[in-house]
């Protein structure tokens, strides 16, 4: 694969730019040409797109400009076309790990199913009913995981019981176990009070660097991605624009879509802190 | 089977001295943790209304039977659960209509089959033993057979019940983990119409549902996860098949319904137990 591909549609494709020094920037996931199509209405067009590890990239866009669709493809729920090659390249990534781990938006389940925290781990994780056996090995690593998001003390809650930001944490540490080469977070935070989204930030923020994880993060918040993300990529059926997000923030489109120009008109100067 | 009946020959009850009680009550004790089981991951996976429909489905099933001549519609009746579940499945994913539709149109298709093909000739009176069931009929081989099904169908229910929970939490969490949600709802539904036909015919279509559903909702309202989730269910569909047979040889009542009785006066149990709970801040 040649790491300076550059892709003739996409001329905002910006390969490689001003790496940290704890990101490899060598393994990625390459999307090439990913066009989707529903009862003959392109729904994504043209997408190619290239996620490193340990950077977090951000789509975001208008309803219906087919983000979940995105992000569909890549768990192979829809058909496309175009490539996806998840296979780390140069020995970086994680060789036996699943391709992708998953935070569900909103999980929707039944909230007065009897399943704690413990089960629903060993659910995914375990060949053995959770009726039979409960090892205590297995006990470890549900709790290692649940710390690494800081919800140990969640283990023997029952999910129906949790907030929506622990739910989230608790449905993060799972896609962590074991460790993906590429973290989808659809829509983490829609429904979560501000401190529970500045904690899921912040906890994604440093997963990132300390596992060196790739990250694709969907989300209409824009505010709170734009701290967070090395990358935004703006999606309308086809990417409009994506790089930095200082500069996906001037790009017009984005400030009209996001409503930005209208806010800076009605607030000239934002208001102080009360 | 000897050593059984002679324990239980010896237990100082009325009911223990006749074989055919004795014979039902190993029947009850086989299948009852098996209907727990299931019935944990029916109402988990929201498919209630799909085991009441295989039920009642099996008056078509009995139909086809006694149109081929068949002197035990059994595998009739297998066969066209099997047609109709993972009919009403594929329906249901491949058209993305809502479930309850789906079973719905289906349940009055088979149901207006069945009655249809059983009245002809003025006869559906002869079939009314498959609408309320008849435990007390069983006979030793059945029972044999019931044992080997049970094990079959409780192992292989073992084996995938994790990933039957998982994917009746989240079908896509659940493909992201490598599970395949249509082979394993394909599974999952053969099962339950398996357990469904195979105890048709003692426990009787009306409520057969009830079995499956009823222990599950009862541990459901005491459970704090998912291992008393079903060892609350197994107790309690025990307890309920055991007390209802007894009970059901004392009042003269057909033993299913009795069953289902006891069963659901143990659901009232427990909602005034976690009603308790709850307010001493449990």
């Amino acid at each position: 694969m040649s790491l300076a591909r550059k892709h003739p549609m996409n001329p905002h494709q910006d390969h490689h730019h001003g790496l940290a020094p704890h990101q490899c920037g060598e393994c990625c996931t390459t999307l090439d040409r990913i066009s989707v199509t529903f009862n003959g209405h392109r729904a994504l067009e043209d997408i190619s797109l290239h996620l490193h590890c340990g950077e977090l990239t951000t789509l975001v866009g208008p309803n219906g400009a087919g983000k979940s669709t995105f992000l569909r493809a890549l768990l192979g729920e829809v058909p496309y076309s175009g490539t996806i090659h998840f296979l780390p390249v140069f020995g970086h990534g994680r060789e036996d790990a699943p391709a992708v781990g998953y935070v569900p938006q909103q999980l929707e389940f039944d909230r007065a199913s009897p399943l704690s925290v413990r089960d629903l781990f060993a659910c995914a994780l375990s060949r053995w009913s959770v009726v039979l056996r409960r090892s205590r090995r297995d006990g470890r690593t549900v709790r290692e995981a649940l710390a690494t998001v800081e919800a140990e003390h969640l283990i023997d809650r029952k999910l129906g019981q949790l907030s929506g930001g622990e739910l989230q944490r608790v449905l993060l540490a799972l896609s962590l176990t074991p460790v993906p080469n590429l973290l989808l977070l659809d829509e983490p935070v829609s429904g979560i009070d501000l401190p529970g989204r500045e904690m899921f930030y912040r906890m994604v923020s440093d997963l990132r660097q300390r596992l060196d994880l790739s990250i694709l993060l969907v989300s209409h918040d824009l505010a709170g991605v734009t701290v967070v993300s090395d990358r935004i990529v703006f999606l309308n059926r086809r990417i409009v624009c994506s790089g930095p997000p200082a500069a996906v923030i001037a790009h017009p489109e984005v400030r009209r879509a996001f409503g930005l120009d209208l806010a800076a008109a009605i607030l000239p100067t934002p208001a102080p802190p009360s | 089977m000897n050593l059984w009946h002679e324990l239980i020959g010896r237990l100082p009850f009325e009911w223990a001295q006749f074989g055919f009680m004795r014979t039902a009550l190993l029947a009850v004790i086989i299948v009852s943790p098996l209907f727990a089981v299931m019935g944990t991951l029916v109402i988990n996976n929201r498919m209630a209304f799909f085991s009441d429909a295989i039920g009642h489905a099996s008056l078509t099933g009995v139909g086809i039977g006694v149109l081929l001549g068949l002197a035990d519609p059994f595998w009739a009746l297998l066969g066209f659960g099997l047609i109709l579940g993972l009919g009403i499945i594929s329906l249901q994913r491949f058209t993305r209509s809502a479930m309850d539709t789906v079973i719905s149109l289906s349940m009055s298709f088979s149901i207006a089959l069945g009655v249809a093909l059983l009245s002809r000739g003025g006869n559906f009176n002869k079939f009314s033993r498959y609408l309320v069931g008849d435990l007390l009929s069983i006979t030793p081989d059945e029972v044999g057979h019931l044992l080997v099904i049970a094990l079959l169908v409780g192992g292989g229910l073992l084996l995938a019940y994790n990933r039957i929970l998982l994917v009746g939490l989240n079908e896509s969490l659940a493909r992201s983990r490598g599970l395949s949600p249509w082979w394993t709802q394909v599974l999952f539904c053969s099962g339950v119409v398996m357990v469904v036909i195979m105890n048709l015919s003692w426990v009787g279509i009306l409520i057969v549902n009830s079995l499956l559903i009823v222990p599950a909702a009862g541990a459901r309202n005491l459970a704090d996860n998912a291992r008393q989730y079903v060892l609350y269910a197994v107790a309690i569909a025990l307890f309920s098949g055991i007390t209802g047979l007894v009970a059901s040889y004392y009042t003269n009542t057909a033993t299913g319904a009795s069953i289902v009785l006891v069963a659901i006066g143990c659901f009232v149990l427990t909602l005034a137990i976690k009603a308790i709970r709850s307010k001493l801040g449990h």
